[in-house]
């Protein structure tokens, strides 16, 4: 069973080394992900929002869904944390 | 259960840091606009400084202060915020969370950003800090 474990992971890291061949440079402008709204950002987030940080811009303006979906999920983590640790009597029933 | 360190070197340099690490969190949440920082590293920052005062002064004398019920609490003020800015804007006739159109009178529609940005960063710092904040008492509360 070990030995069946082993080989599946070494053929999954050589499938993600094949893939790796496909990724686009570090830093590469011609990149798929560097062409399609990163330049709008760049530009237009300080007209758009008066915001000179594009981090800020990105993260709670244009992509405020997403700032939105991990704070729930930090407070229900937390929610969670309180309500398996803090649980106050041992058994009630 | 923490109790008090004993050691008066100790317990002085946390109360003299303290207040010093709340005044530096606040300022991360407030210049995330212009500096690296913002929502989450504010409240990250502001609850270390509430749980060295835990960890020195030991739990009985911060209680007073800073109940453990506080920290869920802000928790759910800091989400009704982000949530109540998106909505505002959803019912002041646009899109939700697209803060152009929130009801900020003489602002123009990047101000109008500019302030819902601000809006939603004290949102998530006070998400984050009541959240770690809790999580600690939760850790720490019985023996």
């Amino acid at each position: 069973m070990k030995w069946l474990a082993f080989i599946i992971v070494c053929l999954f890291g050589a499938l993600l080394f094949y893939a790796e061949g496909d990724m686009a440079g570090y830093g590469d402008l011609a990149a798929p992900a560097n062409l399609h709204v990163s330049p709008e950002y760049i530009q237009r987030s300080l007209k758009e929002t008066k915001t000179p940080n594009v981090v800020t811009a990105v993260l709670a303006d244009y992509r405020g869904y997403d700032t939105l979906g991990e704070t729930t999920v930090i407070f229900t983590a937390g929610l969670a944390c309180v309500l398996l640790l803090a649980g106050g009597k041992p058994d009630d029933n | 259960m923490i109790i008090k360190y004993r050691d008066l070197i100790v317990s002085l340099a946390c109360r003299v840091m303290a207040p010093f690490i709340f005044i530096f969190g606040l300022y991360v949440i407030m210049f995330g606009h212009y500096s690296p920082g913002g929502g989450f590293q504010g409240g990250a920052i502001l609850a270390s400084g509430i749980i060295l005062l835990r960890m020195s002064l030991g739990r009985e004398a911060t209680l007073k202060k800073f109940p453990p019920r506080l920290g869920l609490i802000l928790g759910s003020i800091g989400l009704l915020i982000y949530a109540g800015t998106g909505l505002a804007a959803l019912l002041a006739g646009g899109e939700y969370l697209d803060y152009s159109f929130l009801p900020i009178p003489g602002a123009s529609a990047a101000e109008r950003r500019y302030l819902g940005i601000l809006f939603v960063e004290i949102g998530v710092a006070l998400g984050v800090f009541g959240v770690l904040f809790s999580i600690f008492d939760s850790l720490t509360e019985r023996e």
